[in-house]
């Protein structure tokens, strides 16, 4: 077992767990944060992503130890208390969630494609998005979202 | 979930050193893990046959690019993302640049590291054949020292290679002489992103007068290893590009190439798929339209 | 077409909705994006350990011995048998074949023998290694055709009935005398391969078991009631002890309609052996390799025309492939023949239809039910038709297409409008079919880029067939708990396609209050009436109709027996209800089903009114086929459907993009892989959906005529945008290339092959 200290969603934590966990069942199990999905475990569908220290990363691919020290960004983190960040409005009044099961990973490749690349071409999104597999909406209004979002403008979070 | 964390170990180490002590104080014993991108896959599906594992994610002494006035170097560590936002790998070595935004998905690209990619030692990987073409140099590493050899050289057959087990990749050396060359990559998927490759080829080339002064052609999938395509490239050089060289190119390219039938497709798709690729460059050489 | 006295006044009287027809915010959306949502996973109860499922490797055969690795501490596990099914050791499906767990006699890879469960789940995979099964093996029959030969006998009776789960005759006119004075005969042979839900949730289910209270299961599942019989039989227990409740559900298009009985009588038989609650949850490579897929498909055509292209004759043989066990194969292949002539005018058919066993894991419920199989036979058939005669294929379809008036292959007579000459114009018109067809001509003899259009033309049958909504015999409605709310019930779920949306529109439409007063109960079957599953594009317009009219009803109860006006504000609507809990101790309005009428069904001559109503559409897909690596992408599609009534806009298109984008990955991407009936590209990495890079811009144009018994003139739509696309697609390719593809999936590789076929013998690579 191995301590690490890791900071999720702005709050310093500690667990104590194998080194070779997953950060994704971490995140789900330890912190009681289940919004990370696993769909495939093999870092194809991209419902396990969370963000690393800035960068979009499939948490079902981490192993906790490389995890130690690290800022976790999770959807849990996206919401600033009672108001939802842009791109959930979005999502919402666009229509990108339809299961919903895609969307805590989609909402986070997003989230780091705007924080990259606030005016996205649509082939910017495209390209962005490739790694979350969605098989309800058939990516458009998830697409017809991230542009909401994206001349909404403002994207701010307490998270980096 | 099939991999069982509890039975692995895993340790940390704060310095390149420390992990090339513990490997050469008991080779074969740890598994190196960067990124984890096809480790942590086979762990999830219960296939990960490393009891021992070392890390190597985060360790500053594999995370560089060092660019002087004739090379760059790229350490091992460095992840494909880090290499798509560098400008002079994107002016210098643009395939190279292409090849690591074909890699998975953004997410990917944040973990796979160069090193990885290479010793994993798959013949489908993506960036073998851009190294192949700017003649890499593959710097080894371990607690005796370091030693560079052409990259060409490193792979022996499939998944293997002449990286002893107390040896790390410490970095990749492109020497930059590569801008005034056409260049050319393609890669064919199943699809157009988080695709294994079915066939990719790399090529630059120098056209003067209508000659080939120089040419290099490497291939992914069309072999045990990502491969060279030396006696292509010998019935291009010195030659204008005439149906005559074209036959002849084809021929040599049909004799090198070696695919397989495999889950992903056919060993006689994947040829004519190389031919036609080689055409295609070729074709956008004669139309003076291939370049970074 | 007249209205039954007890119908709701014709949408054509009704005021103009508020509320249904506007793109109201998802019900249960804020969760979605908070990350909130709680799916099967994401719970948990107390002392609840963990399930995993040991299965066979064989495609046939029996079980010899069961052996356990003694290196394994058995008394950490919990493991059960078929020996441990306190009731009938079958689901209870259509028939009741399938058995819930093996006793010796294994009909296909993958199929459930064993059960573990133990208290960390990271146990489970070594523990399920370490069981060993001999086999006495048994041959297997791998596919249709040798299923057809009957030489093996895997199901039903040794006679020439066997291997047969369903077989279907359907006669209209007399095709025999047609053959010799017929201008043209054009005959074709297509076929469709499985397809994979890929929803992005694993299925999943969570099991308690008292004495006392008996069995309660909650989980990822299309229809709670399905799992309630099956449990009912597995468990022998009544109706009140068994308890189905829906957890929020991530993805199902058909792959969660019969599947979950399985997976719950499974969690419910560990539950009641451990004396504790149990999850089990599949890993994806479980989900790909033991769960339903779409059936396969072979489909015949032998059709005669006459020198104007119109059609005379159509004989068309259906064959799927049903899997080991009947499960919906019936069903599914009553839709594929009914399907099976397109949304055209024929005044001889004959349909032979047959769905036969294989060893193989049993094929199931996959949005659009058999129709997409047989439709992508027809709609390749008619162009190959147009070709034969030299007509082009949107001018074949305008000639045939059915009308009001016409009679279908079962001699419905189709009462309502049918505007499919319309609905083609606007495809032709928004695709810019003609003038992007001259432009391609021409780029296509200077690229090696090679670009096509094609059309597909299609109707779906909304609800069930025939008599099946009589025999469902739903209820639904709605109750006003004293919170302030209306809660909507119904036992229909909620995966994404906005049931609880559409629900609660069409309650508050139907009360005249706003959408934010209507709730949904928990789909919880000791809360919510049986109001039917949640499948054949029924939820919008069968059940919403039995909201609709609750919803009235309950206005009526309040101002008969509560004081409310003939107007009245939301405070003044709730003060009645409190005055009507008060007298009657509830406020509760629940309907049931009632046939429209002149709807008969004859389920033995297959013959009379097969659908209450269709959708109608006319899709043109647009592709590009890259003859250096043959491979061939969608670059539009553009879908233009008559529905009825769109309920919600955004939810509507969401449904039709949904579904393309679904029927692009059948055609072009997505492949099961078998070797002994067993899926080996059980991965994500090897299982090929479009992703966001892949897929096209679809375009979207809905046209409205109501059906009057429809929820607000809604017809259904969740399976129609499945249907279209793969015909049109393969029609494109075939525009763009003058080849003709017959079978789905088309990857590049066929393509490639079918070149080569053509290529100069010097030219040929092939070693």
């Amino acid at each position: 077992m191995s301590l690490i200290e890791l900071t999720v969603n702005g709050q310093q934590t500690q667990v104590d767990a194998p080194p070779m966990k997953r950060l994704l069942d971490v995140l789900r199990e330890d912190l009681g944060l289940t919004g990370a999905k696993e769909g495939c475990g093999e870092g194809e569908c991209g419902s396990c992503s969370v963000r690393m220290n800035g960068e979009l990363v499939n948490s079902c691919l981490v192993p906790i130890l490389q995890a130690q020290g690290a800022h976790i960004q999770t959807v849990e983190g996206l919401a600033i208390d009672a108001e939802l960040h842009p791109l959930q409005k979005a999502f919402l009044e666009c229509g990108g969630a339809q299961c919903g099961i895609c969307t805590p990973g989609m909402l986070m490749a997003a989230t780091h494609l705007l924080a990259h690349n606030p005016h996205p071409t649509l082939d910017e999104i495209r390209e962005g998005l490739a790694g979350n597999l969605c098989r309800c909406t058939g990516f458009i209004k998830i697409f017809d979202s991230v542009i909401a979002a994206a001349a909404m403008g403002g994207v701010k979070t307490h998270a980096r | 979930m099939r991999g069982n964390p509890e039975s692995h170990e895993l340790i940390g180490a704060t310095s390149l050193s420390e992990v090339l002590a513990q490997l050469i104080a008991s080779p074969g014993t740890w598994t190196p893990i960067a990124g984890g991108t096809e480790l942590m896959v086979a762990h999830a599906a219960g296939r990960l046959n490393a009891p021992k594992l070392i890390n190597l994610w985060g360790l500053p002494e594999l995370n560089f690019i060092h660019v002087n006035d004739s090379s760059i170097a790229i350490g091992g560590g460095v992840t494909f993302g880090q290499i798509r936002r560098h400008e002079t790998i994107a002016s210098d070595f643009p395939l190279l640049s292409k090849a690591a935004s074909w890699i998975g998905s953004i997410a990917n690209q944040n973990r796979a590291t160069i090193a990885g990619n290479i010793v994993n030692g798959s013949p489908a990987a993506d960036a073998p054949p851009a190294l192949l073409v700017y003649d890499a140099e593959i710097e080894l590493i371990s607690s005796r020292g370091t030693r560079r050899i052409p990259y060409a050289d490193f792979h022996l057959g499939y998944k293997q290679s002449v990286l002893e087990a107390e040896e790390l990749v410490l970095a990749l050396h492109l020497p930059r002489r590569f801008a005034n060359h056409r260049q050319y990559l393609r890669k064919v998927g199943t699809r157009k992103a988080m695709a294994i490759t079915k066939v990719a080829l790399a090529a630059t080339a120098i056209v003067q007068d209508g000659f080939f002064a120089e040419v290099r052609l490497a291939a992914a999938s069309v072999a045990d290893r990502p491969i060279r395509m030396l006696a292509t490239e010998a019935a291009l050089t010195g030659n204008q590009l005439t149906s005559e060289t074209w036959q002849a190119a084809r021929k040599e390219l049909l004799g090198e190439v070696r695919p397989i039938d495999d889950i992903r497709s056919s060993a006689d798709y994947r040829k004519q798929v190389a031919v036609n690729l080689l055409e295609e460059f070729l074709q956008e050489l004669s139309r003076g339209v291939a370049s970074a | 077409m007249t209205f039954g006295e007890k119908m709701s006044e014709s949408p054509a009287n009704r005021p103009s909705p508020r509320i249904v027809g506007t793109p109201q915010i998802r019900k249960e959306g804020v969760d979605k994006v908070l990350g909130r949502a709680k799916y099967t996973d994401d719970l948990e109860r107390d002392g609840m350990w963990y399930g995993a499922t040991v299965r066979s490797t064989i495609p046939r055969g029996r079980i010899r011995a069961i052996h356990y690795d003694p290196r394994i501490d058995w008394s950490e596990f919990v493991v059960v048998t078929a020996a441990d099914v306190p009731g009938q050791n079958h689901i209870q499906m259509i028939s009741a074949d399938q058995p819930c767990l093996v006793e010796t006699q294994v009909n296909h890879c993958d199929e459930p023998i064993l059960l573990l469960a133990h208290p960390d789940k990271r146990r489970l995979p070594e523990a399920v290694a370490a069981i060993a099964i001999e086999y006495d093996l048994l041959p297997a029959v791998l596919s249709i055709e040798e299923s057809e030969t009957q030489r093996e006998i895997i199901w039903g009776p040794n006679s020439n009935l066997g291997n047969i789960f369903k077989q279907f005759h359907l006669e209209k006119g007399n095709v025999d005398d047609v053959w010799a004075s017929a201008a043209h005969i054009v005959e074709g042979e297509y076929s469709t391969g499985a397809q994979e839900h890929l929803y992005i949730e694993n299925n999943g289910m969570i099991a308690e078991y008292s004495d006392e209270t008996g069995i309660t299961v909650w989980g990822s599942l299309q229809c709670p009631y399905y799992v309630h019989k099956s449990l009912m039989a597995v468990f022998d227990l009544p109706e009140e002890k068994v308890r189905v409740i829906q957890v929020e559900t991530g993805g199902a298009f058909g792959g969660k309609e019969d599947y979950p009985s399985i997976i719950a009588s499974h969690a419910g038989l560990l539950a009641r052996k451990a004396r504790r609650p149990i999850k089990i949850v599949y890993d994806r490579m479980e989900d790909l390799a033991a769960t339903t897929k779409r059936h396969p498909s072979r489909t015949r055509h032998r059709t005669a025309v006459d020198c104007n292209g119109k059609l005379l004759a159509m004989e068309i043989d259906i064959a799927t492939d049903g899997g080991a066990y009947a499960t919906l194969s019936s069903t599914v292949l009553s839709r594929a023949t009914l399907h099976a002539t397109g949304p055209y005018v024929c005044p001889n058919i004959r349909i032979t239809s047959h769905a036969w066993a294989t060893n193989t894991v049993p094929y199931g419920a996959f949005r659009g039910f058999g129709a997409p199989q047989s439709i992508f036979a027809i709609e390749r058939h008619m162009d190959q038709i147009a070709l034969a005669i030299g007509l082009s294929p949107d001018e074949i379809r305008r000639r045939n297409f059915l009308h009001a008036g016409d009679t279908t292959a079962t001699e419905q007579c189709m009462n309502e409008p049918i505007i499919l000459d319309t609905l083609l114009e606007r495809a032709l018109k928004e695709s810019d079919y003609a003038n992007k067809r001259k432009r391609f001509a021409i780029q296509n003899s200077q690229s090696p880029i090679k670009l096509g259009l094609g059309l597909a033309a299609f109707y779906h049958g909304a609800g069930f067939t025939g008599s099946g909504e009589r025999y469902l015999n739903s209820l639904a409605g709605m109750d006003v708990p004293a919170n302030g709310k209306v809660r909507v019930l119904v036992a229909n779920t909620e995966f994404g396609q906005g049931t609880h949306t559409i629900l609660c529109q069409i309650a508050a439409e139907s009360l005249a209050l706003s959408y934010d007063d209507i709730e949904i109960a928990p789909c919880d079957t000791s809360i919510v009436p049986n109001s039917g599953p949640t499948v054949a594009s029924r939820t919008s317009m069968v059940v919403g109709r039995l909201i609709e009219r609750s919803g009235s009803q309950l206005i009526a109860m309040l101002r008969e027996h509560a004081d409310l006006g003939e107007s009245y504000s939301k405070q003044e609507f709730f003060a009645a209800c409190d005055r009507f809990r008060n007298q009657h101790g509830k406020v509760e309005s629940l309907c049931r089903y009632e046939a429209p009428p002149n709807i008969y069904w004859d389920d033995q001559k297959y013959r009379g009114e097969a659908y209450p109503t269709f959708a109608w559409a006319v899709y043109v897909a647009e592709v590009a086929v890259d003859t250096v690596t043959y491979s061939a992408e969608v670059t539009n599609i553009y879908t233009v459907q008559e529905v009825g009534r769109v309920l919600n806009p955004t939810l509507a298109a969401g449904q039709i993009e949904g579904g393309v984008a679904q029927a692009v990955g059948y055609a072009l991407y997505e492949k099961v892989q078998l070797k002994n009936g067993h899926m080996f590209n059980n991965q994500m990495t090897n299982y090929i959906m479009p992703t966001a890079a892949d897929v096209p811009p679809i375009h979207v144009v809905f046209e409205e005529i109501p059906f009057a018994f429809g929820a607000y003139g809604a017809k259904g739509i969740g399976e129609l945008p499945h249907d279209g696309p793969a015909p049109a697609i393969l029609n494109a390719i075939q525009d763009a290339t003058g080849e003709s593809f017959p079978s789905i999936p088309l990857l590049p590789e066929d393509i490639f092959l079918r070149f080569l076929s053509h290529a100069p013998r010097e030219e040929s690579l092939v070693s």
